[in-house]
């Protein structure tokens, strides 16, 4: 029998780039293929092409052995591939049947939508595969997770029998990724073949069938879970060998550099984000926030650096009151900030490097002199920067939004990195970042950690808490749920922590006692 | 190498798009000029027409000369000549009394054409004619155009030789154009420059015209009542108090943005109404000309006005400079200093600026007070320069103008200069154009508004000229804009 999904010598050539360079891939039914790249390797491209977002420049795509020509996702639909973007693209204000049915609504006498039967049919399918979603339930008062699974069942609904997962894992927890591969192996046992898109190597090995490599456009290797081993995979996806562990001495704390005190932080909307949170830092010591996005790291992390008003409590840093400090007065006191979005908060985009290398010490001699710039100065320091924390960029006039995101970050790391600081506070330092990048950045942060700073690592990736961390705070719904020295910490434990789960079920505890 | 190719072509199309989009405009502006002039739509349709002396309506008539020109005596077989009632066939050898007359007859007869014979006009038998009217019919606008921006070529040599001759009266005529389209372009360099500076902190000043208006009373004010004061102080007091009044005007928004969040389209239109309410009050008030009864201010003293520099009708005062000097100053702010690095980080990433620890607020009052200020010195420069007093109709609508400049020059002041002295040459030039070629004075406003739609939708011009968008400013199809590392050399 023909394989469900063939690709054949798929090239897309962009305005001077090769995104996609001769790419073949044989999906068979029931087959989980696990599609492994760096950012930028060319898999968005690949999948976009298959949706019919983009034309290829050359080659054929044949579904079940017949050439077909797919030039929207509507022909895409049409011919059973569906495809989970990393972004979703739903109503927030719409129930999870009107999100599903929008654009493919039931007719009931010629005129009237027919609501009860798409419901059924959402409810038949949730059912059919464990999706467990309440098809009548509103989209913005569901969990990350379950709007990934309304996304799902959007694209069994229209009847996919090819189904392409974008980067899935990045917005879930722990235990939603778990959750997601049981779908996934339902889905499968079902008959319906999976593209998996992703970076992370665990995940390949936990749930693929087979690993499609991409590099540069190109498919470097193909391989199964069971012959390859991570570290294999890493080096196949960079293209030499990488260290995924992060070498580092046992920490050795001195002072305080950062004490927070019972903590009240607002959000955006005005409900308690941060809610009585209290720590310390010490210098030498790199403390990890792990928790699920949204739970009040974003608000901590701008009340500490005084772009957030706190309701309550008290920020010392270095021993002197920070409560309720301009932004500026912190960053004065020897603060770096790496910001979780690092192309809304820390960088302006459309500068050259140079000018985003001095964004905040621009005032300041020797960049410059009264109000005059010192063009030449920064420029030379910029050139010195640029080759210390290996940017590649063409040159420092570039605008940085031409560099790739491990580069803009290497950008923003220079700088922060480069006047001496008592206090680092690095938030999602390495979100969406390559094998290569992270491996890099992780090392600079030891290394800051070691030349005395202190560290206050907020990420989502539990992974980064547990390889980075000296101590390790949980944080669920504003507040504090655990500190647990780093080497007492695994990861179950933590998991159910990021739930919200102070104690650890039965099973697992033994687990934890036998392990 | 191959990425510095191409930052390289993007450099060069910052240049070459504007420069094509004021060719297109006035290609585009030539084409309209053509189909809308009566002469070239006769020349396209088949009408017969009489020869009338005098001549007064084309769509029936036409001038003897006209008519001469067209038919000259190139009379071919083939052609239909209308004798008197009849329409003969011009023929080799004629067959047929009734319908045809030879060549050699007809071209006889037309050296004689005269009132009264009707002449067809034909763009199948003889299409050199139509394109030649078409031709003379923009080249004559344009001309009148050129002629009354720049000046005529041939006599402003003249004049300049005359003058090394010792005969220094042509000077004055010859170079009246060029002044004038000077003395225009100067409001509109500094009220570009407004807009810009506004647009570089990331602030959509529509005010400018309101900031005019009180830079131009402030400046009055100065102007008329303070007596005795030597020109090095007066005059300066006069401009700086035009910047200081534009400058407060644009501050208030500024202000209001900042502490509020109001936004400052809204509240910048709102200032000019009460800009244009306040002029009309103090001008039929307070500042009303003693003894008068029409609503404009008392003349400033000679030691507030702005020295010109050559005598008769030539306007063009030493505002000129002022304005270019500020030009030079807004770039200095802009791109060599603390100041202006903040301006721009405010402007182009308000939440990274703050997290580099700016302020919002100060850089927003800041930029308003400048942009304002701008726009205020505008009128202050038109008030010691070109007026002398305030009258109640003192914009040309320069500030809403200035929004066009400010986007034709990309927001840099060499651009907003160039901008503004194309829009001042345009403006200057109308009304040659309009007395010598019929050309409507609008035709201009719709070239400009056509440049600036050619401006605003860069594709346009790429897709009419096949230019190649340049990669580098554009982020990367791929998922996160990452690709530029990956991508293979």
């Amino acid at each position: 029998m023909a394989p469900i999904l063939q690709l054949e010598h798929i090239t897309k050539v962009f305005p001077g780039v090769v995104a996609n360079d001769d790419i073949g891939l044989t999906l068979q039914e029931g087959e989980i293929l696990a599609l492994l790249g760096e950012n930028g390797a060319g898999k968005s491209t690949l999948m976009n092409i298959l949706y019919g977002l983009y034309a290829p420049t050359h080659g054929r795509i044949l579904i079940r052995g017949q050439e077909v020509n797919i030039t929207s996702p509507r022909d895409a639909i049409a011919r059973g591939i569906g495809m989970v973007h990393q972004h979703f693209m739903l109503a927030p204000v719409l129930t999870v049947t009107e999100n599903v049915m929008l654009g493919d609504e039931p007719i009931r006498q010629g005129l009237f939508l027919d609501r009860r039967r798409a419901a059924e049919r959402v409810r038949e399918i949730s059912d059919a595969y464990g999706l467990a979603v309440d098809p009548d339930a509103e989209v913005r008062t569901l969990s990350v997770g379950a709007q990934q699974r309304v996304e799902i069942i959007k694209m069994l609904y229209r009847s996919a029998d090819v189904l392409i997962l974008d980067e899935p894992t990045a917005v879930l927890t722990p235990r939603e990724v778990e959750d997601l591969f049981k779908i996934i192996r339902n889905l499968v046992a079902s008959g319906k073949s999976i593209i998996f898109i992703t970076h992370k190597l665990k995940e390949v090995t936990a749930l693929a069938d087979r690993i499609m490599v991409l590099r540069r456009g190109r498919v470097v290797g193909e391989t199964t879970p069971s012959t390859a081993t991570e570290g294999d995979l890493a080096a196949m996806m960079v293209g030499r060998e990488v260290s995924l562990t992060v070498n580092k001495t046992p920490a050795r704390p001195e002072r305080t550099v950062l004490a927070v005190d019972d903590l009240r932080v607002l959000d955006d909307r005005h409900s308690l984000a941060v809610d009585g949170v209290s720590l310390q830092v010490r210098s030498g010591e790199i403390v990890g926030v792990a928790g699920v996005q949204g739970n009040g790291q974003t608000e901590l992390v701008e009340a500490l650096m005084g772009l957030r008003q706190a309701v309550s409590g008290r920020v010392e840093i270095d021993g002197v009151d920070m409560t309720g400090a301009a932004p500026r007065t912190v960053i004065e006191q020897g603060v770096a900030h790496v910001p979780e979005d690092r192309q809304e908060d820390g960088l302006v985009l459309e500068f050259t490097v140079a000018d985003n290398l001095i964004l905040n010490t621009y005032y300041q001699p020797p960049y410059a002199k009264g109000i005059g710039l010192q063009r030449q100065t920064i420029d030379a320091s910029a050139e010195r920067l640029v080759r210390a924390f290996d940017v590649r960029t063409p040159g420092i006039g570039v605008a940085v939004a031409n560099l790739s995101g491990g580069n803009q970050q290497k950008v923003i790391v220079a700088r922060e990195f480069n006047r001496p600081i008592k206090l680092l506070i690095a938030s999602q330092p390495t979100r969406g970042l390559d094998v290569g990048s992270i491996e890099y950045i992780h090392a600079r942060i030891v290394e800051k950690r070691d030349n005395g700073a202190g560290v206050l690592l907020v990420s989502s990736e539990l992974e980064e808490v547990m390889e980075l961390a000296d101590r390790i705070l949980v944080m669920f719904k504003g507040a504090i749920m655990a500190d647990l020295p780093a080497d007492g910490a695994t990861r179950e434990r933590v998991g159910l922590l990021m739930a919200g789960v102070r104690e650890a079920p039965p099973s697992e505890r033994d687990k934890e006692v036998s392990g | 190498m191959k990425r510095s190719t191409r930052a390289r072509r993007a450099h060069a199309q910052t240049i070459l798009l504007p420069l094509l989009a004021i060719v297109t405009a006035l290609i585009l502006g030539g084409i309209l000029i053509i189909v809308s002039d009566l002469q070239v739509i006769a020349a396209f349709t088949r009408i017969p027409r009489q020869v009338a002396r005098p001549f007064t309506d084309p769509a029936t008539q036409v001038s003897l000369e006209e008519a001469l020109w067209r038919h000259p005596n190139e009379v071919i077989v083939g052609d239909a000549v209308d004798v008197g009632n009849r329409s003969l066939r011009v023929v080799e050898e004629v067959t047929d009394d009734r319908n045809q007359i030879s060549l050699e007859e007809a071209r006889k007869l037309y050296p004689e054409l005269g009132p009264g014979v009707t002449i067809h006009y034909n763009f199948f038998q003889k299409p050199g004619v139509g394109l030649r009217a078409a031709w003379r019919s923009v080249s004559v606008a344009y001309s009148a155009l050129f002629e009354g921006s720049i000046g005529n070529p041939g006599r402003m040599v003249r004049a300049v030789a005359d003058w090394f001759r010792g005969d220094p009266s042509g000077l004055s005529a010859a170079f009246y154009p060029l002044s004038e389209s000077l003395v225009t372009s100067t409001p509109y360099i500094l009220t570009g420059l407004a807009v810009a500076l506004g647009f570089r902190a990331g602030l959509f000043n529509i005010g400018a015209e309101g900031q005019y208006f009180v830079g131009g009373l402030a400046s009055v004010f100065v102007g008329y009542s303070l007596k005795g004061l030597p020109i090095y102080v007066h005059l300066p007091l006069a401009l700086l108090a035009g910047m200081v009044g534009g400058g407060l005007w644009g501050a208030i928004p500024g202000l209001l943005k900042a502490k509020t969040g109001a936004h400052e389209v809204i509240n910048t239109i709102m200032m000019n109404y009460i800009a244009f309410a306040l002029s009309d009050w103090l001008l039929n008030g307070p500042m009303m000309r003693p003894g008068g009864y029409r609503p404009i201010s008392p003349e400033i003293e000679a030691s507030a006005r702005l020295p010109r520099f050559f005598g008769g009708d030539i306007r063009f005062h030493a505002g000129f400079f002022v304005a270019l000097a500020m030009a030079a100053l807004v770039y200095w702010l802009l791109f060599k200093t603390t100041i202006g690095f903040e301006l721009r980080t405010v402007g182009a990433n308000p939440h990274a600026a703050r997290y580099a620890g700016m302020s919002l607020t100060k850089n927003i009052v800041l930029a308003m007070f400048l942009s304002g200020g701008l726009a205020g010195m505008s009128g202050a420069n038109d008030i010691t320069g070109l007026i002398y007093y305030m009258p109640n109709a003192f914009s040309a609508g320069y500030g809403f103008d200035s929004i066009a400049l400010a986007l034709l020059g990309r927001s840099h002041p060499v651009g907003v200069v160039l901008a503004a002295l194309l829009f001042g040459t345009l403006r200057a030039g109308a009304t040659r154009m309009q007395s010598v070629a019929q050309i409507p004075i609008d035709i201009i406003s719709i070239l400009q508004a056509m440049i600036i739609i050619f401006i605003a939708a860069p594709e346009i011009i790429r897709a009419l000229y096949r230019l190649k968008r340049p990669r580098v400013q554009e982020p990367m199809p791929e998922s996160d804009g990452d690709l530029a590392e990956g991508a293979p050399a």
